[in-house]
């Protein structure tokens, strides 16, 4: 199946060479590994908010039959207070104590006879309460960082930082219209439903292998081998099918724990968290509070930006403002602006990547006072879009220039879509919301070893764990430089033992980097097999040509496959650490119908335009781009952590915490222009994480338009649309 | 923990004979006790669909349902779908619509889509995406799963 676009494999649709195993029940993800004699490990999490720990007493849980080891924060040779909690604890389900049983009921049973005695301390969970001058302080020993300097002050308030340009007070006097609005987002999880899980062992002469789901088997090895103080060379991890990850897999929780156990006991250790657990226990997507005051002039120009962003961290500092910040406005040109970032600590789970952190909930901001704007002005809010929309050379308001980019391109594609040329309305409260987004992507360090086989197929290894099919995007590019079809590469995921140090598969960056990567190899095996044809036709290496998949010289013309019986073995081996990502753009329409009885808000229609700069496997940027817009559904809808009083987290389910299901979703429709990016050989540019950025903004301008209120805060749930349109 | 139960029942057309302690899961026993891992844990209590098999013809939540219950049912798991000629339409329907991306949830959609079928092979799209909204995907949106139901009940009619 030709592609259309001068390229014999980059932009068809084949199988996945891992697919029969997934639709088999055959392939092994992480939980899947069992072995003899193995043990079970849990962990205690904290019952409260926050506490100090006065006391552990594990010796009723130690004599549990069955039960083999027990670790705390002690035992473990550097402090992890996150893997396990030193003498306080931050946020209900944080980490106190590991053991390992013999079964996993046992182990469950054993939790319940460790003996911990709390002084409970008053806990923040609310971002704009945490920044208050009397609110509860988290850590003694955090003072801001502001503006580079430190205030000396136990505050909750990790850092500030502040972006500015022009005159933002100049530009505000300039426009006709300011709007401006304070917008809040609540905590949100990735949703993986593959808990996260973790098998070690340890041998007598000191390896130590790790067998995990994860998106960065490097990543785990450093991070294992740093809290355990062992030398990462003495760690293999192997990485088997990751059951999603969305960001969330990029750090470890379980499995240093699991590790501890397996070296102090001699028996393999798998630890499996629960649902509960992987809600109250690991990194979601920070809550936020962000005001923003924008202005522009009665022709629709952006005149002035002015934005307080302020992140939840969780229980420590690290929350994803700076990558909100970076993101907010890189769609458009801004000339006076204005950005202060802070971000603060309160009484929850430590935040950690969720696809595009930050990203969504600063374009939430943005977009939906664009959105205020473009009605006062009375303006069509795409054509805003096109006035002020940022092209190559303009610079991204806060960062460097943008390279070659499809911005404009997705605007212009959504304006002419057939989405947005048909009325929304139909007498019911229905409302039509777009919006952009943007994620700059990244490139970084990736391995891959390809091996001709003496049939002409080839053995592709590479260190990338395969999320969402990059396996096949991977192995497609390599096949397509090596002109035989991307069934006739075999790619394999490996273990650190086995191929070069590799970058986790987050940023958007795996099609990129490891591609590109594969390219490299692939080149490398042309040349390798051009030179032995040259020996083997005794003519001068200059003589051989490589062309369309077949070796050539005046007298021979020989296909790939005839040439590897020749030339076999060859190697091509490279790792490399890979730059060229490009940036990327996604512009969403979305019509919404909102039931006034209910307040319940249905998507009736989602159309998602996205610049992928050359599509690989178009079926998989395409699901991409729909699980990413599904993503958002559920985070402007109905999804979010919800605290009682005591800051303690109430719907740690998936039933009440309500991630959108086939019933609750329309067909995702997606819009694939392509701006091929120029630091990539077939114009690659990172398609995961964008998608996520428009939604919520979207629907928001959707819901708003519907009822005629503007809606500031999310989950726009049936309790919040009730409430903006004064029934509750 | 008490005595272990001795439970005979029929997997995938099989008689199967296993010892389970009462307390565990179908879910536990197919996965610890009978290293037959297609089924997933993604909740242990039947909020996402990762677990479904198949009893006496309904679609169950494995997790929910004991062991010791599948004393003379007939359980049908993801690993006995395909046959030796080849993959059911609904996993090759999988496969071509890219329906799956991580593939944590497939085993759980394609039991739950198989039940649908059995019962009705003609749906609407509506009537697929109410009898899977027990089933959680959080890679894919849905759209293309739902693509890939509609697409299989069509081979589905056309063989019978």
């Amino acid at each position: 199946m030709a592609s259309g676009n001068g390229y014999k494999v980059v932009g068809t649709r084949p199988i996945r060479h891992d697919g029969v195993d997934k639709v088999t029940g055959h392939a092994k993800y992480g939980a899947d590994l069992n072995f003899p004699d193995m043990l079970f490990g849990k962990i205690l999490r904290s019952p409260h908010a926050h506490a100090k720990i006065v006391s552990i007493d594990v010796s009723r849980a130690l004599a549990h039959p069955g039960v083999k080891d027990i670790v705390t924060s002690k035992d473990l040779p550097t402090l992890s207070e996150n893997i396990l909690a030193d003498d306080k604890v931050f946020y209900k389900g944080h980490a106190i104590v590991g053991l390992a049983a013999v079964d996993v009921h046992t182990a469950e049973e054993a939790l319940s006879l460790i003996d911990i005695e709390y002084e409970v301390l008053p806990a923040v969970t609310d971002v704009a309460k945490a920044i208050r001058e009397d609110s509860v302080v988290l850590h003694q020993s955090l003072t801001t960082n502001t503006l580079g300097e430190k205030t000396g002050k136990p505050t909750n308030i990790g850092s500030h930082v502040r972006h500015q340009n022009g005159d933002v007070e100049a530009g505000f006097a300039e426009a006709d219209v300011v709007v401006e609005r304070t917008f809040t987002t609540q905590t949100v999880h990735q949703g993986y439903i593959e808990p996260i899980t973790a098998t070690a062992k340890y041998n007598p002469d000191g390896e130590l292998t790790v067998w995990t789901s994860t998106q960065g088997a490097f990543n785990v090895r450093q991070q294992v081998a740093g809290i355990l103080d062992r030398p990462a060379s003495k760690v293999k991890v192997v990485p088997l099918e990751i059951g999603g990850g969305f960001g969330g897999k990029t750090t470890v929780y379980v499995a240093p724990v699991a590790a501890l156990l397996a070296m102090r006991t001699g028996q393999i250790v798998k630890m499996t968290m629960t649902r509960d657990e992987v809600f109250e226990g690991t990194g979601p997507a920070p809550a936020t509070l962000i005001r923003l005051k924008m202005g522009a002039t009665k022709d629709g120009r952006i005149t002035a930006a002015d934005t307080d962003l302020f992140y939840e961290g969780g229980a420590y500092p690290g929350s994803a403002v700076g990558a909100g910040a970076n993101c907010m406005f890189a769609a458009y040109k801004i000339p006076n602006l204005k950005i202060d970032g802070f971000d603060v600590v309160v009484n929850k789970p430590s935040s950690h990547a969720y696809r595009a952190p930050g990203a969504p909930n600063s374009a939430f901001a943005a977009e939906c006072v664009i959105d205020e704007i473009c009605q006062k002005l009375d303006l069509d809010p795409l054509e805003f879009r096109m006035i002020n929309g940022a092209k190559e050379g303009d610079r991204n308001p806060i960062g460097p220039r943008h390279g070659k980019i499809g911005y404009l391109e997705t605007v212009e594609a959504a304006q002419t879509h057939d989405h947005y040329q048909v009325e929304v309305g139909n007498g019911k409260l229905r409302g039509r919301g777009v919006a952009s987004g943007y994620w700059g992507n990244g490139a970084g360090r990736s391995s891959v070893n390809l091996t001709v086989n003496q049939d002409g197929t080839i053995m592709l290894l590479e260190g990338s764990t395969d999320i969402g099919g990059t396996r096949t995007s991977i192995a497609m590019q390599a096949a397509e430089v090596l002109g035989i079809a991307a069934e006739d590469v075999r790619p394999a995921v490996v273990d650190t033992n086995s191929i070069g140090e590799t970058g986790v598969t987050g940023g958007s960056r795996t099609t990129h980097a490891t591609g590109l990567v594969a390219i490299r190899a692939a080149e490398s095996v042309i040349e390798q097999m051009k030179e032995k044809l040259a020996d083997h036709w005794e003519v001068n290496l200059n003589q051989v040509d490589f062309s369309d998949g077949t070796f050539l010289n005046s007298d021979n013309q020989i296909s790939f496959k005839e040439a590897a019986r020749i030339c076999s073995p060859v190697v091509g081996s490279v790792t490399e650490s890979t730059t060229g990502a490009g940036g990327a753009f996604g512009t969403h329409v979305v019509d919404v119908e909102v039931d006034e009885d209910t307040g319940k808000v249905e998507v009736l229609r989602y159309t998602a335009v996205q610049d992928v700069g050359t599509a690989i496997h178009p079926s998989y940027a395409e699901g991409q781009i729909q699980g990413g817009a599904v993503q958002g559904i559920g985070w402007a809808l109905s999804e979010e952590y919800v605290y009682d009083q005591k800051g303690q987290m109430v719907n740690a389910s998936f039933l009440d915490y309500r991630m959108p299901t086939s019933y609750d979703t329309p067909m995702v429709e997606t819009v694939m222009v392509e701006v091929p990016n120029p630091g990539h050989p077939f114009g690659v540019r990172g398609v995961g994480e964008v998608p996520l950025v428009p939604p919520l903004a979207a629907i928001a301008n959707a819901v708003s338009r519907a009822i005629g209120v503007r809606m500031t805060h999310l989950p726009m749930n049936p309790v919040s649309v009730l409430k903006a349109l004064n029934k509750i | 923990m008490s005595r272990k139960a001795h439970v005979q029942t029929q997997i995938n057309g099989e008689n199967v004979e296993f010892l389970c302690e009462p307390r565990q899961s179908m879910l536990e026993v197919l996965r610890d006790e009978l290293d037959l891992t297609g089924a997933k844990e993604g909740c242990n209590n039947g909020n996402c669909g990762a677990c479904t098999i198949i009893v006496d013809g309904r679609p169950v939540d494995s997790c929910c349902m004991l062991g010791v219950e599948a004393e003379g049912k007939e359980v049908q798991t993801i690993e006995g779908v395909a046959t030796p000629e080849g993959l059911h339409p609904l996993q090759q329907k999988f496969l071509e619509h890219a329906a799956l991306q991580c593939g944590i949830c497939t085993p759980g959609f394609i039991m739950n889509s198989k039940a649908l079928l059995e019962e009705n092979s003609n749906p609407t799209e509506k009537e697929v995406r109410f009898w899977l909204a027990g089933n959680l995907c959080r890679c894919t949106g849905y759209d293309k799963i739902v693509r890939a139901v509609l697409d299989a009940a069509e081979i589905t009619r056309a063989n019978h």
